[in-house]
């Protein structure tokens, strides 16, 4: 009899499986449950793309790519860069990945030695914090502070940093807050990195959706900061690309090369048959990013406006598809406040604390869903605050 | 202010707070805009959109193909206005191709549609012919899916 537990790697045994899978696992067997769960768009991909990537399979495009990425697909990311965020790459500066998970994880195995620190501002998206930690580095969570609209001040980061940070993880637009970093809020913490040599991972996945007029500037654009940021992006969220795994790196050569080096090894390539999608997706679909921004938008609105008139005080957030809405009010804990709705009401949201031990107070809410299904979970999330806790 | 439009369209029952919210519009800005596209005709009703199969109530739609002789001075709009005033008649469309007048007419059964093409359809004057399709069964209407929408299968993911 093999005895798995004791063969099973430590560091991958002692990863903290997902509290919320069991919850998650529930809510999909309830029947009339409404889940404002998911983390992806609910448009389907335009059909311009789909059709790119019928069209590579029909022309018999079914081999491994280089392993970097088709050059043509290299090419023309460094071109949208350039059009949407004024970002400045080139072709060599650039790795096409499965994802923009795999650029993150690529970009943590590339840059730190055990022992290292990488520091993570929280409450965020789930992944940097094992990856890390399998890396043999340390992850430090900064913990940010809903008052400060949960962005990153240039105070915590320099409390944060120690000789051993190698690492600064900056997912902005932010899941779960929906939290976004201004050019002049970036200006102090590229002040304090500039005096350093900790690298950044900037997360821009959600870069195209941003609301209001102005547009993601990314850190790497400020200046001193390009030599010294590796940026995350991908067609998951933008492109609403999520089953096609696709996503890239931009950054100095020197990084990008290493990335790629293990990206062989791992992977070989992304699949061929998205990057010929993804070719397309850049070059002709900027009117189809617009349109499902402008609805994203319009559920934001109706969102936040719909949580603070029942109470649940909500911060406006200006980027990515969520709401991160505080719940203290109601007197549960975030864990409880979600079992409470979703065996009451049928409504599943998720805990704050699944981003970190900060999020504990809120609960994060996905409006990658149908006006009609909001508008039938902000009608239960109403009776069950007026029934269950009397807010 | 078309997006007051769409999204009335897609759910007329909104309120006027929401869709304010929604267009980014103050409440009062929003309930004028409505009076004013009422009207200009520009809205012209807000209605449910009933699947009667499922209510089990017997009821029959036709799709009804006309060619017609159209008038000097008014074309095809004279006959289409006559026919638009048949209590039967849910729709008139004036079509490109094969035939002019595209009906979709209601009754009871089979034969009451049968009946009224014959007796009050085909004898009217500038009538070429008619060609009736019965619907037998609706999966869509109006950019609604009868029977509800289908699985979401997304997975929640953080």
């Amino acid at each position: 009899m093999m005895e798995y537990d004791s063969l099973i790697a430590r560091a991958a045994a002692e990863m903290r499986p997902s509290g919320i899978r069991k919850f998650f696992d529930i809510a999909a067997e309830m029947k009339d449950c409404i889940s404002l769960g998911v983390g992806e768009p609910d448009f389907k991909t335009p059909w311009t793309i789909r059709e790119a990537g019928i069209d590579s399979l029909q022309k018999g495009h079914t081999w491994y790519t280089s392993n970097a990425g088709l050059a043509e697909l290299r090419k023309e990311i460094c071109t949208y860069l350039k059009r949407r965020f004024d970002m400045d790459y080139e072709p060599a500066e650039t790795l096409v990945t499965v994802g923009g998970s795999e650029a993150i994880d690529m970009c943590i195995r590339a840059l730190v030695n055990p022992g290292d620190e990488v520091l993570i501002p929280e409450p965020c998206f789930v992944c940097y914090n094992p990856i890390t930690t399998l890396t043999g580095g340390v992850a430090v969570p900064i913990p940010l502070k809903a008052e400060n609209g949960f962005k990153l001040t240039a105070d915590e980061l320099r409390r944060a940093i120690t000789p051993k940070t190698k690492l600064l993880v900056f997912p902005f637009p932010c899941n779960p807050t929906g939290a976004v970093m201004r050019r002049e809020d970036m200006e102090p913490l590229a002040e304090v990195l500039r005096e350093t040599n900790v690298m950044v991972l900037s997360d821009e996945i959600y870069a195209e959706l941003t609301y209001g007029h102005e547009r993601h500037v990314s850190i790497s654009t400020l200046p001193g900061m390009r030599e010294r940021t590796i940026v995350v992006n991908g067609f998951s969220k933008a492109h609403a690309m999520t089953g096609w795994r696709l996503g890239y790196a931009c950054g100095p050569q020197p990084v990008i090369k290493v990335m790629t080096k293990i990206h062989q090894s791992a992977i070989m390539c992304a699949p061929t048959t998205s990057q010929y999608a993804a070719v397309t997706a850049l070059r002709s679909c900027d009117s189809d990013i617009e349109s499902m921004r402008d609805e994203y938008d319009m559920r934001r609105r109706y969102l936040v406006q719909a949580l603070n008139g029942m109470g649940l005080t909500c911060f406006e957030p200006q980027g990515a598809f969520y709401v991160f809405p505080c719940i203290k009010k109601s007197g549960l804990s975030s864990d409880d406040f979600c079992k409470k709705l979703l065996y009451s009401k049928k409504v599943a949201v998720i805990p704050g604390p699944a981003f970190g031990e900060c999020g504990e107070g809120f609960v994060r809410i996905s409006y990658s869903y149908s006006i009609k299904h909001l508008t039938e979970a902000m009608r239960r999330i109403r009776q069950f605050l007026d029934e269950e806790c009397g807010v | 202010m078309e997006k007051l439009l769409k999204l009335l369209e897609s759910d007329a029952r909104l309120s006027v707070e929401e869709l304010a919210v929604m267009t980014g519009k103050t409440p009062e800005e929003v309930a004028q805009r409505m009076d004013d596209y009422k009207a200009s005709h520009i809205i012209n009703g807000y209605r449910a959109i009933v699947d009667w199969e499922r209510a089990e109530v017997a009821r029959v739609q036709a799709i009804i193909e006309l060619r017609v002789s159209p008038r000097r001075d008014c074309g095809f709009d004279e006959i289409a206005q006559s026919l638009a005033e048949l209590e039967e008649v849910d729709s008139v469309m004036l079509m490109s191709g094969g035939y002019d007048l595209a009906l979709v007419v209601t009754g009871k059964s089979f034969q009451d549609i049968a009946l009224f093409v014959a007796r009050r359809l085909a004898p009217i004057d500038g009538v070429l012919s008619t060609a009736t399709h019965f619907v037998l069964r609706t999966y869509k209407r109006d950019g609604v899916r009868f029977g509800g929408d289908p699985h979401d299968e997304r997975e929640c993911v953080l």
